[in-house]
C-alpha cells in the first residue's frame, strides 16, 4: 500500500528525481482508491493522474505538468473509472474514496494512440536532427502509447514550409527551398538571445501560456486563433518574443514538451548528459539550479524543482545570464605592477602572492597594524567570506574588515538587531503563500527579486491585498491581474515619517494587538512609543505636506495592514539607503510588533537582500565591529572563542567601515586593501572620493573575475573563480544555507578560498584547509547559530535555515515563534529627522537610484552577457513636466549634476516617477551614476544615502569631462604587458 | 575624514539618541565606542579639544564619557 506522499517532495530521496507528477500536490484528508490494482492513499483534491504517479504509474500526458493547474486539453491521459461513464482525463479528475481506476485498458490505449496519431500528423518527423532529440515529451509519449504509424495523408499542416507534402522540414527544403509557400507555416522566431520559438513544432498544449500566467505571472503569451488556426503568440501579432512583454524567465521554455521553445545553447551544443545542483550567484532569492553539462561544458542552467527558495522557477539572470563565466574579459593569470600608472605584468601565482604579502606586511611595519584591511564580498561564498575576515583578524591582527552590505543592508543588521534581537529576516519565502496583506516598502521585487515576485504575484492573484510604499510606480503596483490596494508615492527621504504615521493610525484607532505586545514585548517601551506616535504631529494629515502621501490613503493602508489578516512586510534598499535607514528598519519592526505580525507563517519582516550572499557575508563576521554570528568584538568571551580557534589575540576595538577606510586613506593612515569580489569604485557613493581613497593607497589587491573599475587603482590582481568553479555555501534572504557545488574546474586553477589561504600563508599564517567543508566546520564550531551546519547535513537536507543547532537541528523557517531572540521585543521611538541633502534652486530635483531586471548590481556579470539587449545603457527617468521645462525630449542626452559631480546619459520621459523626482540605475561604468551621489549616509551604519541626491538636469551634447577623463584613465590602467618568456 | 564630515556623522548619531528616552550622552558614547574605529574617536577628541565647533552637546558629553 502506498501511503501519504509529502506534498513538496516527490517519491524517492534521490535529489535528481524530478519526475513530473502531472498536477500539483494537494493537502487534505486522506482518500484511498485503487489504480491498476494498487491501493493508493492520497490527500483529498489530488488528481487521478497524480495519485497514479504516486503509485509509480505514469499516465501518458502532454498538457499536464505538476507546476501548473490541470488543463485537460491533450486528452492523452484518459483513463477508465469503474462506475463512471466515458474516459475522463485523469489530470482534471479528482480522486474519490473507493474509486477503481484503470489506466491501461484496451479502450484508453486505443484512444491515446489515436490522439497521438493526430498530433504527429501535424508535427515534422525531424526527430534525429531536432534539438530536443532525447529530451522531448512528445517523442516520449509517442513511444509510451506505442505509436507505430501515422495513417493520415499529408494535408494542411504547420510544419512544412514548402507546402509540398513533405513529412519533415529537411525534406521540404530539398523539395522546395523557398520558405512560406505554406501559408500556415510560421518561421522560427530567433529574436530572443537565449531561446528560439519554432511554431512549426508546437502542439498547442498551452503549457507555455499557462507557465507564463501561473508560474511567472507575466501573462505575456496567449493562444491566438481557434481550432486548427490556434497558435501561441507573444502579445500582438506584430510582436516577436524580444519585443513582447516576455521577461525571459524561461518558464515557458521549461514547460514546453517539444522543441518549440528551445534554449539556443542546446541547439548549439546538444542535449546535456550530466547535471550538478547548485545555487544561483545573482540576487538574494538564492534560487537552486541544475547546471546541465556535456563534460565540463555548461549547456544550460535549469531551475531545480526541489529548490526551497525558488520551487522550480527562475529569472532571466539565473536561467540564462551565466555566459560571463567564460567571457573573454576574464583574467586568468595573476598580475602585478609597482605603480598604478604602469601596465600590468602577468606573473606566476607565487610571485604575485609574495609581492602582495610583502607589500602588505611592509605597510603594517611602516604605518602600523591598523593601516591595512579587507573587503569581503556578498558574491562570494560563506566560506570565502569567513576566510577573508579571518585574514584581517588573525593575520593583519585588526578588525578592518567590511563588506558590500555596508552600502545596502547594514541598517537592517542594526535595526532588526535592536528591535528583534537578530539581524535577519523572520520568514522563509514559502511564508508569502499564507500572507493576507503584503506591504512592500522601498523594494522593486519584479526587477530585483523576480522569482520571489512571481510567488508574491501568485498569492496576490489568489486574493491577498497589496500596499506599495515607493516614490516610483513600480511594476508590482499594477500588472496583469495584480493591482495594489494602495500605492503611497512618498517623497524620497520621508520613509520614517510615513512609517511613523502608519503607527499613529494603528495606535490612535485602537488597532494594536495588545495581547501580543503584553506577552512578547517590553510593555514600558511600548507605552512610551504609543505616546510618541499618538502625537498629532505624526498624524497622516500633518505629515501629508511633508511626505506627499494623501492622508486618506495612508490611513486606509495602515488599517488594512493592521486588520487584514496576516500582514507581511517586505522591504529593500529604498528603506536602508537613507540617512535614516536604520530608523526606518526599526519603524518597520515596530509596525509588525504593534499588530502582532511576527512569529508565525504569513507575517513577519523580510529584508529583500540585493546580492546572493548578503545575509551570509554579514553572518560571517564581515562587519568591522562584530565576529561571526553578530557578536561584538568588545566581548571578551566571544573573542576567546576565536582566539582559541585561531591561536592569536583579537583586537577588541572596532575596525574601519568602507567609507571610513577611504577617508583614512585620503588622510594617509590607511594604506593597503585586499578587495575580494567587489567593485567599490562603481558601486560605492561619491566616485571622486572613492577614487581619491584608492589612489592614496600603496597596495590595492583586487581579487576578481575581471579587471573591474576598482582594479584601475590596483597593484595586484588575483584572478577569481566563478560560482561554477567552487565548493561552498550561500545564505539567501530567508537565512537559507544552500550548497554551491563545483560544476567545472576553476579556470584560474584555484577556488577563491584557496587564494585567500595562500595570501594568508604568504604573510606567515599556517592555514591548512583542503576543502571548503572544513571551513564550514570551523564556522559551526565557533558560531552558535551555525552549530549544526555541515556539508553532510546540507547533502542530506538540501538546505537549512539558521539558526541550526541543538534546539533546531533542521533549521528555523520562522524566527521569533515563542519569544524574540532578544527575549522581549523592543519598541524604539522613530523621530523623523530630514536628511541634510535638500533640493533647492541650484539642484531642484531629487535623484533616486535602483536596479533593472536584466542587469545586476554594477553589471560586471550581466553586462558580459546577452542581457545587454534589454538594457544597453543607464537612462534617466524624468517626469514629462520636468522634462518640458528643461527642453528635454525623449532619448535626449542630458547632464545630471549634483554637488558631488556630474555625468551624462539619455533621458526617458515617464510618469512612473513623480514631478520633482528622477531615477536611474548604476549598472554601467560609462555612466557611473555614483559620480553624482553624495557622501551622506545612515546615522548608525554609514550606509550611503543613494536614494536621495539633489540634482539638476539639463540638455547635454555629450560626455562630461569626468567621463572623458575616466575613459582615458581606465584604458591606460588596463594595459597588460605580455608575460615574460 | 574631513572635520565637516565627522561633525555631520557625530551629530546624526546625537540627533537620533536625543529623541530617545533618558540621557542621550551614554548612548551616544556607547555607539561611538561600538562603531567608530579608534582613530575616528581620536579625531573627535582632538576636534573637541580644539573647540568642537558645530558639535551637538550630546556628542561633547559623550566624548567626555569616553575620555573618563
Amino acid at each position: 500500500m502506498k501511503d501519504f506522499i509529502i506534498p513538496q517532495f516527490p517519491p524517492g530521496s534521490d535529489p535528481q528525481d524530478e519526475r513530473d507528477m502531472g498536477t500539483p500536490a494537494r493537502s487534505g484528508a486522506p482518500v484511498s482508491l485503487s489504480i491498476d490494482g494498487f491501493a493508493v492513499t492520497v490527500p483529498e483534491g489530488t488528481s487521478v493522474m497524480r495519485a497514479a504517479a504516486e503509485a509509480g504509474i505514469m499516465v501518458p500526458k502532454l498538457c499536464a505538468s505538476d507546476n501548473m493547474e490541470a488543463f485537460g486539453s491533450c486528452r492523452l491521459c484518459v483513463v477508465e473509472i469503474e462506475g463512471r461513464k466515458g474516459t475522463p482525463a485523469s489530470c482534471t479528475t479528482p480522486v474519490a474514496e473507493g474509486m477503481v481506476v484503470h489506466t491501461q485498458s484496451g479502450k484508453v490505449k486505443r484512444i491515446r494512440k489515436g490522439v497521438m496519431e493526430l498530433y504527429i500528423s501535424d508535427h515534422p518527423l525531424d526527430c534525429l536532427t531536432c534539438a530536443a532529440n532525447g529530451d522531448c515529451e512528445l517523442q516520449d509519449a509517442a513511444g509510451q502509447v506505442g505509436l507505430r504509424d501515422v495513417r493520415y495523408a499529408p494535408g494542411q499542416n504547420h510544419f512544412d514550409p514548402s507546402g509540398s507534402g513533405a513529412r519533415s522540414q529537411a525534406e521540404a527544403r530539398l523539395r522546395m527551398p523557398v520558405d512560406q509557400a505554406n501559408p500556415r507555416y510560421v518561421p522560427k522566431d530567433e529574436s530572443n538571445p537565449y531561446f528560439t520559438f519554432d511554431p512549426s513544432k508546437c502542439i498547442v498544449c498551452s503549457r507555455c501560456v499557462r507557465a507564463c500566467e501561473e508560474v511567472q505571472g507575466t501573462f505575456a503569451l496567449t493562444i491566438e486563433g481557434r481550432g486548427f488556426d490556434s497558435k501561441v503568440s507573444a502579445g500582438a501579432a506584430t510582436d516577436d518574443f524580444l519585443h513582447s512583454e516576455c521577461v525571459s524567465c524561461g518558464a515557458c521554455v521549461q514547460a514546453c514538451p517539444t522543441a518549440t521553445l528551445q534554449e539556443k545553447s542546446v541547439i548549439e551544443m546538444g542535449t546535456p548528459h550530466r547535471s550538478v545542483i547548485t545555487t544561483c550567484a545573482y540576487c538574494g532569492v538564492g534560487c537552486s539550479f541544475k547546471a546541465e553539462l556535456n563534460g565540463d561544458q555548461l549547456v544550460r542552467m535549469v531551475p531545480y524543482k526541489h529548490g526551497k527558495a525558488n520551487r522550480g522557477h527562475s529569472c532571466v539572470k539565473g536561467r540564462f545570464a551565466y555566459g560571463y563565466a567564460n567571457h573573454r574579459d576574464r583574467i586568468l593569470k595573476p598580475m602585478i605592477r609597482d605603480r598604478i600608472d604602469e601596465p600590468w605584468r602577468e606573473v606566476e601565482w607565487d610571485e604575485a602572492l609574495a609581492f602582495a604579502a610583502g607589500r602588505m606586511s611592509a605597510l603594517q611595519q611602516k604605518y602600523g597594524r591598523r593601516s591595512i584591511g579587507v573587503i569581503t564580498s556578498s558574491r562570494c561564498t560563506n566560506e570565502e567570506t569567513y576566510l577573508v575576515q579571518k585574514l584581517a583578524r588573525a593575520v593583519f591582527l585588526n578588525n578592518n574588515t567590511d563588506t558590500c552590505a555596508r552600502v545596502c543592508h547594514s541598517p537592517t543588521g542594526y535595526g532588526l538587531g535592536k528591535t528583534f534581537g537578530t539581524s535577519a529576516g523572520t520568514q522563509d519565502f514559502d511564508s508569502v503563500e499564507k500572507a493576507d496583506v503584503v506591504m512592500i516598502i522601498g523594494a522593486n521585487p519584479t526587477d530585483g527579486h523576480p522569482v520571489f515576485a512571481s510567488r508574491l504575484k501568485k498569492r496576490l492573484r489568489q486574493g491577498a491585498r497589496l500596499i506599495v510604499v515607493d516614490p516610483r510606480r513600480t511594476d508590482i503596483v499594477r500588472s496583469p491581474h495584480v493591482e495594489a490596494a494602495y500605492h503611497l508615492p512618498l517623497r524620497p527621504g520621508t520613509n520614517v515619517a510615513v512609517v511613523t504615521a502608519m503607527a499613529h493610525v494603528i495606535v490612535t484607532e485602537g488597532l494594536v494587538d495588545e495581547a501580543f505586545i503584553r506577552e512578547r514585548c517590553d510593555w514600558d517601551e511600548f507605552q512610551h512609543y504609543a505616546e510618541f506616535v499618538s502625537q498629532d504631529r505624526h498624524s497622516p494629515e500633518t505629515m501629508q505636506p511633508l511626505t506627499g502621501v494623501p492622508a486618506a490613503d495612508l490611513r486606509a493602508a495602515a488599517r488594512l495592514y493592521a486588520t487584514g489578516g496576516n500582514g507581511a512586510i517586505y522591504y529593500g534598499l529604498g528603506v536602508t539607503e537613507h540617512s535614516q535607514g536604520s530608523t526606518t528598519v526599526m519603524g518597520i519592526a515596530n509596525l509588525a510588533m504593534l499588530t502582532g505580525n511576527v512569529g508565525r507563517e504569513g507575517v513577519g519582516v523580510n529584508p529583500l537582500r540585493g546580492q546572493n550572499n548578503v545575509q551570509g557575508s554579514c553572518d560571517m563576521g564581515s562587519f568591522p565591529h562584530e565576529l561571526p554570528g553578530y557578536r561584538h568584538v568588545k566581548l571578551p568571551d566571544v573573542r576567546k572563542i576565536f582566539e582559541t580557534a585561531w591561536g592569536v589575540e583579537i583586537d577588541p576595538e572596532p575596525g574601519l567601515r568602507i567609507p571610513n577606510m577611504l577617508d583614512a586613506a585620503v588622510e594617509g593612515t590607511f594604506k593597503g586593501l585586499y578587495c575580494q569580489g567587489e567593485d567599490i569604485l562603481q558601486s560605492d557613493p561619491d566616485t571622486h572620493h572613492v577614487a581619491a581613497g584608492l589612489k592614496a593607497m600603496e597596495c590595492v589587491i583586487v581579487h576578481d573575475l575581471f579587471l573591474n573599475e576598482t582594479a584601475n587603482y590596483a597593484h595586484v590582481f588575483l584572478p577569481g573563480s566563478s560560482f561554477l568553479e567552487k565548493e561552498g555555501t550561500f545564505t539567501n534572504a530567508e537565512r537559507r544555507i544552500n550548497r554551491v557545488r563545483r560544476v567545472m574546474a576553476p579556470l584560474n586553477g584555484f577556488e577563491d578560498w584557496e587564494v585567500t589561504q595562500a595570501l594568508a600563508n604568504a604573510m606567515g599564517a599556517n592555514w591548512t584547509y583542503t576543502h571548503a567543508s572544513q571551513i564550514m566546520d570551523e564556522i559551526a564550531a565557533t558560531t552558535p547559530t551555525f552549530e549544526g551546519v555541515s556539508f553532510a547535513l546540507l547533502e542530506e537536507k538540501g538546505s537549512v535555515q539558521w539558526p541550526c543547532n541543538e534546539a533546531a537541528p533542521e533549521g528555523t523557517p520562522t524566527m521569533h515563534v515563542d519569544h524574540f531572540v532578544s527575549g522581549k521585543g523592543h519598541f524604539i521611538v522613530t523621530e523623523y529627522l530630514p536628511t541634510d541633502e535638500k533640493s533647492g534652486p541650484r539642484f531642484p530635483l531629487l535623484l533616486t537610484t535602483g536596479r533593472i531586471l536584466s542587469q545586476y548590481n554594477v553589471g560586471a556579470q550581466t553586462r558580459r552577457t546577452a542581457n545587454v539587449v534589454w538594457h544597453p545603457e543607464d537612462v534617466l527617468e524624468i517626469h514629462p513636466h520636468d522634462a518640458e521645462t528643461r527642453g528635454v525630449n525623449q532619448g535626449d542626452w542630458v547632464r545630471l549634476a549634483s554637488r558631488s559631480g556630474e555625468t551624462t546619459l539619455r533621458a526617458t520621459l515617464t510618469d512612473r516617477v513623480a514631478p520633482g523626482v528622477v531615477y536611474t540605475t548604476f549598472h554601467h561604468p560609462a555612466t557611473q551614476a555614483n559620480v553624482v551621489t553624495t557622501d551622506f549616509s545612515d546615522w548608525a551604519t554609514n550606509c550611503p544615502e543613494y536614494k536621495v541626491t539633489a540634482v539638476q538636469v539639463s540638455p547635454s551634447n555629450g560626455p562630461s569631462d569626468w567621463q572623458e577623463c575616466y575613459n582615458e584613465q581606465a584604458e591606460r590602467a588596463r594595459r597588460i604587458l605580455p608575460a615574460a618568456e | 575624514m574631513s572635520p565637516e564630515k565627522m561633525v555631520v556623522m557625530a551629530n546624526q548619531i546625537a540627533a537620533f539618541f536625543n529623541t530617545q528616552p533618558g540621557d542621550p550622552a551614554p548612548k551616544v558614547a556607547a555607539h561611538l565606542a561600538d562603531f567608530w574605529e579608534p582613530r575616528m574617536r581620536t579625531q573627535l577628541q582632538d576636534y573637541i579639544r580644539a573647540g568642537g565647533a558645530g558639535l551637538d552637546p550630546s556628542v561633547e558629553a559623550a566624548a567626555r564619557l569616553l575620555r573618563d
